[in-house]
């Protein structure tokens, strides 16, 4: 893996696939001779992330992003591969202890905080529940100021424990996840789009929460987003994923700036263009191919216009390439240079 | 481009209020919002969850859910009134005059019926065309806004098509009949960025050969900045700021409309913070005396804890801030949540 040798490697990802079957009832399939239906959501992928950076996921709906997210935090079990964290292998078999030792130390925020929070429990409970789950707290008074502790760590009060969820606006409920989150004094979050259902301005507070909450905590993220203005300003590296694989890994600012597969270049057109520039967003032919019978080789193939006869037999193989790595044959073969793009410095 | 045109504008909104009577008083949902849209122009509409753009949009489309109601002003479309008109002349304009594109393109659609004959009964209900005049239409329509094999596709039911092409549906369904102006609630939001592209750019590219007004409500400024000439920002149920797009999105005149700006990611420079606006909009209940966003504004003034201001000229736009009268904001008072805006 490329400058992966020196960085201190805490969550490993290798192979990692996913299957859902989604076939029809066995006797409608046999009545009908329908055949069975395999979703590949995630076919393949595989991950490393440093103690300490924001490792990004991007990707359209239906990409696989959000099951990669909970294969990682063990909401689904893999159909294949391994996912090691902190030197420990998360399907190893061992005692419900020592799995519990290591649950503590991640945990994840959802994308909608209206869906994510027991509306029947009050906030205390609610961030209080990691904390006896785990068996974190010596008495009853430890708990209250452990939870007092996390609900100010998100800019809340501790008086505000006595609520309950639909008190609070969209923003505050998020803050209120992420103190759940934080109360198992994890290392490592997994965040699937949690700024997705809220405004602009409250993103750019749960954002800024985020990052001032990584740098004093030392947290690992895990960031899965659609929207790449956001990537941008929080990941330390970004993971381009295209139906079920990853295309491209980058360091921020390389994908940015250079990207090579032609689906991240698409992705980066479709960026509006805040600044205007009076860029054109070209609009992309066709549409993200269902996932029960992706394309041949590289599935990027029928939308791409680079793509040649051995990109509809060949999968591409990930390359390392500029401290990333790209899964392209015109890459590869050098058919395709890579791209430099500059964004106008906005003073904002 | 500031628009004073010549022509008479095609759509005009006069003070309107918009309350929802409710067992603990009255709320006013959308507050003396004034303005006009010229044929063929897109004006933008943002604002943030609870503005009250989209009650806006569903007043001027004679949509607002009882027991919503107008309460003031009026709408005029090509100089006629069509706020008081009774439910039937307004279901005859509606669909007609003025058409409709909504949020989320499966709930838009009938499930049980083919696109095809959700068109037809669509064009016949608003013009005097056979059936096979009606089918055509579709057909055309279709092909219009770029459905691929349309001969086929017109028989197929909503389900069978992909979101981006079920918007592309709902897109020809509004322009059946030929409207002069097109409601567009937030048509790219349930949409794949990839997809957004293509249904802005199409709609623009109807707006421009149709010479269709457009209203496109929106909370995304990307979208706003791409497709509108001009914007109108929201907040709490009244017009914060109304300009060309480009003097707002690049030198906004409110402080609302810069925090909102500010707190977009850009791709420009990677900024240590984001700009926040501490709080969140007030709820209807408790909408502050003098201007609403008193409580979050790092400007603030005495006046404007008391005084409501209306929209005046600010440069090239029109902002709703006693910055930009000759009173000024009076005394100077920080703001209550701000304990450190920060400006990377």
């Amino acid at each position: 893996m490329p400058d992966g040798a020196s960085m201190n490697q805490f969550v490993k990802i290798e192979g990692l696939k996913r299957y859902f079957d989604v076939s029809a009832p066995w006797l409608v399939r046999t009545l009908e001779g329908r055949p069975r239906q395999i979703v590949q959501a995630v076919d393949g992928i595989d991950i490393e992330i440093a103690k300490g950076e924001t490792f990004s996921l991007v990707g359209e709906s239906g990409c696989g992003k959000s099951t990669v997210a909970r294969l990682v935090v063990g909401l689904y079990p893999p159909t294949a591969g391994s996912i090691e964290f902190d030197g420990n292998d998360m399907a190893g078999s061992r005692s419900r202890a020592d799995m519990a030792a290591l649950r503590r130390r991640m945990q994840m925020i959802f994308q909608d905080p209206y869906a994510s929070l027991n509306p029947r429990w009050r906030v205390f409970d609610i961030v209080a529940e990691p904390i006896r789950a785990f068996g974190l707290a010596k008495d009853k008074a430890d708990l209250e100021n452990q939870v007092g502790e996390r609900l100010r760590q998100v800019r809340l009060t501790p008086a505000d424990g006595r609520k309950y969820p639909h008190e609070f606006s969209g923003g505050q409920r998020q803050r209120i996840s992420i103190a759940r989150a934080l109360a198992s004094h994890p290392e490592f979050l997994v965040c699937d789009e949690p700024t997705s259902a809220l405004d602009v301005s409250v993103q750019a507070q749960i954002l800024n929460l985020m990052v001032d909450l990584q740098r004093r905590l030392q947290l690992t993220y895990l960031f899965i987003s659609h929207n790449l203005a956001v990537v941008y300003h929080i990941s330390t590296r970004v993971g381009v994923m295209y139906l079920g694989r990853l295309v491209e890994v980058a360091p921020t600012d390389t994908l940015f700036r250079r990207p090579k597969h032609p689906y991240t270049r698409m992705l980066l057109d479709t960026i509006p263009d805040l600044d205007m520039t009076g860029r054109q967003r070209a609009p992309v032919a066709g549409e993200v191919p269902s996932p029960i019978n992706p394309p041949s080789g590289c599935t990027f193939h029928p939308r791409c216009p680079f793509a040649n006869e051995r990109c509809k037999v060949e999968r591409p193989k990930a390359l390392p390439i500029e401290g990333g790595t790209v899964a392209c044959h015109a890459i590869e073969e050098g058919r395709l240079g890579v791209e430099e793009r500059s964004y106008a410095a906005s003073a904002a | 481009m500031a628009s004073p045109s010549n022509n008479p504008p095609l759509l005009e909104v006069k003070n309107l209020r918009v309350e929802f009577p409710t067992r603990r008083g009255t709320l006013l949902a959308v507050d003396d919002v004034s303005f006009d849209i010229a044929p063929g122009e897109v004006l933008g509409v943002v604002g943030e969850s609870g503005a009250g753009k989209s009650l806006t949009g569903n007043a001027i489309i004679g949509l607002l859910e009882p027991p919503g109601r107008i309460a003031g002003g009026e709408v005029k479309l090509e100089g006629r009134r069509i706020d008081n008109l009774p439910y039937e002349e307004m279901r005859k304009i509606r669909g007609h005059r003025i058409g409709a594109i909504f949020q989320d393109p499966l709930t838009s659609l009938n499930p049980l019926y083919s696109i095809g004959r959700q068109l037809v009964e669509t064009i016949q209900t608003h013009l005097p065309l056979s059936a096979s005049q009606a089918r055509k239409r579709a057909l055309d329509l279709l092909k219009e806004v770029g459905i691929p094999g349309a001969e086929n596709r017109i028989d197929h039911y909503p389900h069978q098509f992909s979101g981006g092409m079920r918007q592309r549906v709902v897109i020809a369904l509004a322009l059946c009949a030929g409207p002069r102006l097109i409601v567009a609630d937030e048509p790219t939001t349930a949409l794949d960025v990839s997809i957004q592209a293509q249904i802005i750019a199409l709609l623009k590219k109807l707006c421009r050969e149709h010479q269709t007004a457009v209203m496109l409500v929106t909370h995304d400024m990307g979208v706003i900045a791409e497709t509108a000439d001009r914007v109108a920002v929201m907040y709490a149920g009244r017009i914060a700021e109304i300009g060309p797009v480009r003097d707002v999105v690049k030198q906004a005149k409110h402080p609302y409309t810069k925090g909102l700006m500010g707190s977009i990611p850009s791709l420009g420079v990677r900024h240590d913070k984001l700009t926040q606006i501490d709080g969140a909009m007030p709820r209807l209940t408790e909408i502050p005396t003098g201007c609403a966003f008193n409580p979050r504004c790092t400007f603030r003034g005495s006046r404007c804890l008391s005084e409501r201001p209306d929209l005046m000229s600010a440069g090239a736009s029109r902002a709703a801030c006693w910055l930009h009268d000759r009173g000024g904001v009076g005394a100077p008072i920080p703001s209550d949540g701000a304990k450190e805006l920060v400006d990377a």
